[in-house]
């Protein structure tokens, strides 16, 4: 195998680490990884992702910068307003590497087009902001047998959690279904110190370059609870539930489910 | 004493760590358990750091000797 001298160089600082090395920088390459969500997680996850050289990178989002998104989704500058993240997204990923295949998705993923597009991804990372997107992906992914890496934010607290299928528990292991309307904030009005989707955004994209790498020990079975105002990083080890809606022994959920959006 | 021979060579005189260390390190992911790899090396960090480096990836240090032109000489055995 030959290498560059600027793949050497402008990967060399991965090459060094004994878990990463050539071979692992040439998995990184060759990996294909879909982000949803071109906001507060999806910013951190997809230029880390670009920065580490992931070959293919997809991004869906079908919203356009806001001047109130700025303060937390980093991806996006200011003469960015009004154009679609996932056009702004791109543009940011090419510039930092333009080595990478970017794919954006300018839609919102749904029932009839999730399966589509998770099929050429190796691992999805959900950086949505809404439940029935979450429990939408949850679901795809697992008919799918695609690794998710999940994260939420709200206020000064973040949670991260991986779900491989069939190696460990689902999202609906521990949240069976969506929360009825109205018991959790709107998400528009919803508070989030933007360091904090920093922090939840950065550990996903962690763990995705530990899925690709297979090296460590991934946060499948732990779910990971941040709270900033305290600084505390504290695991819930997280069963399989054998009465768990789509992974359990008696699947209640067999096809994927467009919940009602309850903001 | 019989001398051993190197299977490979690189050399790495005028390339700044860290990337001496990695171009060291590309070459002995790609070459055989127990060959031999022999590195030229600038004086100063690149032999400070590299043999440390290649040490620490578990590697052999067979021998390390100043050569004529003021740079060193490195000989490692692949673990
Ligand atoms: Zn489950």
């Amino acid at each position: 195998m030959t290498y560059s001298e600027d793949w050497i160089e402008r990967y060399s600082r991965h090459i060094i680490l004994s878990e990463v090395g050539g071979d692992g920088q040439q998995k990184i390459g060759n990996a294909k990884v879909l982000v949803l969500g071109a906001g507060g997680l999806g910013s951190p996850v997809a230029l880390y992702l670009a920065a580490a050289g992931v070959g293919t990178i997809g991004i869906a989002d079908n919203d356009v910068v806001d001047l109130s998104n700025l303060q937390r989704q980093v991806l996006h500058h200011t003469p960015d307003i009004g154009r679609p993240k996932v056009e702004s997204a791109a543009e940011k990923m090419r510039l930092i590497n333009p080595d990478l295949d970017i794919k954006p998705y300018q839609q919102m993923v749904d029932s009839s087009n999730i399966m589509d597009i998770i099929k050429d991804y190796d691992i999805v990372v959900d950086g949505t902001d809404n439940f029935p997107t979450r429990f939408l992906v949850n679901d795809a992914c697992y008919f799918a047998k695609k690794p998710l890496v999940h994260g939420a934010i709200l206020r000064f607290d973040g949670q991260a959690f991986t779900i491989v299928p069939d190696e460990g528990p689902c999202y609906r292991c521990i949240f069976p279904e969506p929360p009825p309307a109205g018991s959790v904030p709107n998400c528009s009005q919803a508070g989030i110190l933007g360091s904090v989707a920093g922090i939840i955004g950065t550990v996903q994209a962690t763990e995705v370059l530990k899925l690709i790498l297979g090296k460590g020990k991934t946060l499948t079975g732990r779910l990971l609870v941040v709270d900033t105002l305290d600084m505390s990083f504290r695991q819930t080890k997280i069963r399989k539930d054998p009465a768990c809606p789509i992974c359990g022994e008696n699947p209640t959920v067999t096809e994927l489910v467009d919940y009602e959006w309850v903001c | 004493m019989t001398e051993i021979k190197a299977d490979d060579s690189l050399d790495l005189r005028g390339v700044l760590c860290p990337i001496n260390f990695v171009k060291t390190k590309l070459k002995l992911e790609e070459m055989d358990a127990g060959s031999h790899l022999e590195v030229l090396l600038d004086d100063g960090d690149p032999i400070a750091n590299v043999p440390q480096s290649v040490k620490e990836e578990g590697h052999q240090i067979m021998k390390v000797g100043k050569a004529d032109g003021g740079h060193y000489r490195m000989l490692i055995k692949k673990a």
